[in-house]
């Protein structure tokens, strides 16, 4: 651990090393043979812990979105808030017990 | 040097003036109003170059120091009772980003009922805020302690911000011969006020006053606290220069007339003059009598104060400050340093001289008489002097 005299952070960045992965209880998985890319859960994530990733080796919903960006959960930032279970039009995400 | 007769509040606006203080962000409360206000006149007649910030609360106050000190500008303010009070949330703030600020405060009474008067209830109510606090016996060291505050305060192994008590009226408005040094010499002391931690520069952005998880929170509080060990050294090391450049003495506790005493009194602030007028008579009379003076309160000089009356019978701790519910914060925290110490002398409470109460030489005297007691029979841990039992026991009914 390093820390600095009365708090003063010098770098930009350092949210990025705090970690909230680990303040999950429940957890999303995304089931991607229902996910039709919309994008929705990754527009609505607060921390941003999902990422757009190229899609071409994913199970797709429809051949026709192939090409499109897919969304991926980083599960090191990800605190398990359910938001993007809520909001998922196709209910692709299930919101699983963490287990540690 | 220049001696001038000095009202307290007027010796530390002084010793504004002589560190080349460059930002003071005030908001004027009895008894330390006279500090803005002599500040303010030593700017606006071009005696002093500095930044003057009048607020609109003492919460602003300290909040406008901590900004002016995140700069690097050498920052001063002051206050009391009431004030300190609501500054209670900053002041873990200015200690927590380690900002030397130095505070003058004209230690009064707290509400209820209003009292404006001389106790030190204020500050030891802040003793847990990671200040260093200091107190003065009279004007010419309400100035020479706000000097020392600076120089341990800005100290590379202490950077914690400090605060310098004296007694609301009896010093804040009392006016003393009082030796104002030369800027020269005390720029010789403190050094020129220069950036020794990382500030606020727009070359170079950083985060002030961060957000920090369990994860971390605890290391910067142990930082604090290992900064505060050190300060003891530092403190000592300030003495010893402000002694080889302006020529006066301070210790963290120093004795008078203590040597063989069988009794020994402790007190803290202007009473102490007082106190050794009492301890001067007591001697006369053959009486086996001393007095320890504190000067410095946090860090509390423990390992001194136990050096010093550990050869006593009887220690007196006179304390201008009650914790409802416990004792005075000197005898507490007396009574604390002797933990795990075999060989110990009884350690009484005497509590006296609440909102401006008078302390006389009569009072030290009663003191005395009634520690002198407890040689031959139990008596009450914790005694008041010079109060109206009667009349609390009308409405409280008995102890």
């Amino acid at each position: 651990m390093k820390i600095t005299r009365g708090v003063v952070i010098t770098e930009p960045g350092s949210t990025a090393l705090e970690e909230t992965g680990s303040w999950r209880t429940f957890k999303p998985v995304i089931k991607y043979e229902k996910c039709i890319r919309c994008m929705i859960c990754w527009n609505y994530c607060p921390e941003p812990a999902i990422e757009k990733q190229p899609g071409e080796n994913y199970p797709v919903a429809n051949p026709k979105l192939v090409k499109m960006e897919i969304p991926v959960i980083n599960y090191r930032y990800c605190k398990g808030c359910g938001i993007c279970v809520n909001e998922c039009p196709t209910k692709a995400i299930d919101f699983v017990r963490e287990e540690k | 040097m220049v001696m001038m007769m000095l009202k307290g509040n007027e010796a530390t606006a002084y010793a504004a003036k002589v560190a080349k203080v460059q930002v003071i962000p005030a908001y004027p409360i009895t008894p330390s109003t006279l500090f803005p206000e002599k500040v303010s006149e030593l700017i606006s007649n071009g005696e002093m170059k500095a930044e003057f910030i009048p607020v609109e609360s003492e919460h602003s106050a300290l909040s406008a120091a901590i900004g002016a000190a995140a700069t690097g500008a050498r920052t001063m303010t002051a206050t009391a009772s009431q004030g300190l009070a609501l500054m209670h949330e900053v002041l873990f703030i200015a200690s927590g980003m380690r900002l030397p600020i130095v505070m003058a405060i004209g230690n009064r009474a707290l509400s209820a009922p209003v009292n404006i008067w001389a106790e030190q209830q204020d500050t030891i109510a802040q003793r847990d805020s990671g200040w260093l606090q200091f107190y003065a016996e009279n004007n010419q060291e309400a100035l020479d302690l706000s000097l020392i505050a600076f120089r341990v305060a800005e100290d590379k192994r202490v950077l914690l911000p400090a605060m310098m008590g004296m007694d609301a009226f009896v010093l804040t408005h009392t006016m003393e011969p009082v030796d104002v040094p030369d800027e020269s010499l005390v720029e010789k002391y403190l050094g020129p006020p220069e950036q020794k931690y990382p500030t606020l520069n727009p070359s170079q952005p950083s985060t002030f006053g961060a957000f920090v998880f369990p994860e971390h929170y605890m290391e910067f509080r142990y930082s604090q606290f290992v900064a505060m060990e050190h300060s003891k050294k530092v403190i000592d090391e300030a003495f010893e220069e402000f002694k080889n450049i302006f020529g006066r003495e301070y210790r963290k506790v120093s004795g008078f007339m203590n040597e063989d005493a069988d009794i020994l009194l402790i007190s803290m602030g202007s009473m102490t003059g007082t106190a050794r007028e009492a301890i001067r008579k007591l001697r006369e009379k053959g009486e086996k009598v001393g007095l320890i003076k504190l000067s410095v309160f946090r860090p509390f000089p423990k390992e001194e104060l136990v050096e010093i009356t550990k050869n006593a019978r009887i220690v007196a701790v006179v304390d201008r400050n009650i914790s409802i519910g416990f004792a005075g914060a000197i005898f507490t925290e007396l009574v604390a340093s002797y933990n795990n110490i075999e060989k110990k002398p009884k350690i009484l409470n005497f509590i006296l001289g609440l909102g401006g109460r008078d302390i006389r030489v009569e009072d030290y005297i009663e003191i005395y008489n009634r520690a002198k007691e407890a040689e031959n029979r139990g008596v009450k841990e914790i005694q008041w002097i010079n109060v109206d039992e009667d009349a609390v026991y009308e409405v409280e009914g008995p102890l």
